[in-house]
């Protein structure tokens, strides 16, 4: 990109994010500008992104590269997909739920099989660690197992929390707080970092006064 | 034939994933891979399905003259001028994400100022919220508010200033209690995640379909 390029761009950016931040006074006419503008190449951008990393390469190239059965099978997907744009037409707007019912299909088949394999089964792993002894990192280990368990029970509502499982859920939800709690402060801190980062670019890149 | 061949479309695309995962050997072993690279195609087609509500209920917008009007052009524009520089970007360099191409543009200098900006704007208002919510009222809410205190102490350089058992302690949280509650709570929406996926497949869970 050329010198006059990015001016034009570091200005455009600068009243963008000027624009945005000006709803910290209150909503403005200035403000919605930015957040349609927003909305707007936000959808362009991910329609470009899904048709030339998903559409294009899977569909259209490995029409023309494939042979065969690999070739022809990808009329399925295609025709899948023509079938979803078939609610522009609200006679035939019911075929568009076959395509729906493949993705709900192909959610569902990997709800069980990747959260089971991916999810839960490494969790429980990560969590069963052994105590060697009277140390700090066995401490820590049997704090972790009793804090997944708790949690876990304090989340368990077909009885109700009285006796040992009422003694456990207020267990767990001591863990829960501080959990809470932690990922609050972490987000904030996140965010504030976001905001140093655009308060960097407006007082030097936009307008040179500091390095 | 409007129900009935959805419900089956589901099962067997569920059906076989799962047969896939268990058995994965000739013809199952690859069919995975295949219902995911068809999945990624159908849902492009239902993100076009998308993109074209949006621009239709903008474009109603501004026909009927409606109040914002002047907005939901700017939004028309912006969609419009996004679109045609990632095909230019296609055509003239073989990538809309090519570094020189105009969509790259639009890309560092809107995307990333308007989304960065929004997540940072929040920061003013998660912190308002917290002067309000982090009242010390009893055992529990003290703990949720000490943790946080001591989780933004311990990731800047001026807690490890103060003391040095800020940066430890925001360690020790982050590794142990945090972890143990987050994990908790994610093994419980997991199998929340299994139950639910298997009532969709066996037709239980028809909502999709309305």
């Amino acid at each position: 990109m050329g010198s006059t390029t990015m001016l034009i761009g570091t200005w455009l950016a600068g009243f963008l994010t000027l624009a945005i931040f000006s709803f910290l006074y209150k909503d403005n006419p200035v403000y919605k500008l930015a957040e349609h503008i927003y909305v707007g190449v936000s959808a362009g951008y991910w329609l470009i992104y899904v048709a030339f990393f998903d559409v294009y390469p899977m569909l259209i190239q490995g029409f023309q590269n494939e042979t065969g059965l690999e070739k022809w099978i990808l009329l399925v997907p295609g025709a899948l997909g023509l079938i979803m744009l078939s609610r522009w037409f609200p006679k035939t707007a019911w075929l568009s739920r076959w395509p729906i019912a493949f993705t709900v299909g192909v959610g569902a088949g990997l709800g069980i099989t990747a959260n089971l394999q991916g999810y839960v089964m490494p969790q429980m792993q990560a969590t069963l660690l052994p105590v060697t002894g009277w140390n700090i990192v066995s401490l820590n280990n049997v704090i972790l197992t009793v804090g997944v368990i708790t949690t876990i029970l304090y989340f368990y509502f077909s009885k109700p929390h009285k006796g040992a499982l009422g003694w456990m859920a207020r267990v767990g939800i001591v863990f829960i707080m501080v959990s809470f709690g932690a990922s609050f402060g972490y987000t904030l801190m996140a965010r504030i970092s976001l905001l140093i980062g655009r308060l960097y670019f407006l007082l030097s890149d936009l307008l040179h006064v500091i390095d | 034939m409007k129900r009935t061949v959805p419900l089956l479309i589901t099962f067997l695309t569920g059906f076989f994933l799962i047969v896939s995962f268990f058995v994965p050997h000739e013809p199952f072993g690859q069919l995975e891979q295949r219902l995911l690279v068809w999945f990624a195609i159908v849902s492009g087609f239902a993100m076009l399905l998308g993109v074209d509500s949006l621009f239709r209920a903008h474009l109603r917008r501004i026909i009927r003259a409606r109040e914002g009007r002047w907005h939901s052009l700017a939004l028309l524009l912006s969609l419009v001028v996004t679109l045609v520089v990632g095909i230019i970007g296609f055509v003239k360099f073989g990538s809309p994400f090519h570094m020189q191409s105009p969509f790259m543009f639009v890309y560092t200098y809107g995307i990333i100022p308007l989304q960065a900006t929004m997540f940072a704007l929040l920061a003013f208002y998660i912190a308002s919220a917290s002067y309000r919510a982090f009242r010390a009222r009893n055992t529990v809410a003290t703990l949720l508010l000490v943790s946080a205190v001591i989780v933004m102490l311990g990731r800047v350089p001026i807690g490890a200033a103060i003391s040095q058992f800020f940066p430890v302690a925001q360690e020790w949280i982050m590794d142990v209690p945090q972890l143990a509650a987050k994990r908790g709570i994610q093994i419980g929406a997991a199998l929340g995640a299994v139950s639910m996926s298997l009532r969709i497949l066996l037709g239980i869970e028809r909502s999709y379909l309305s």
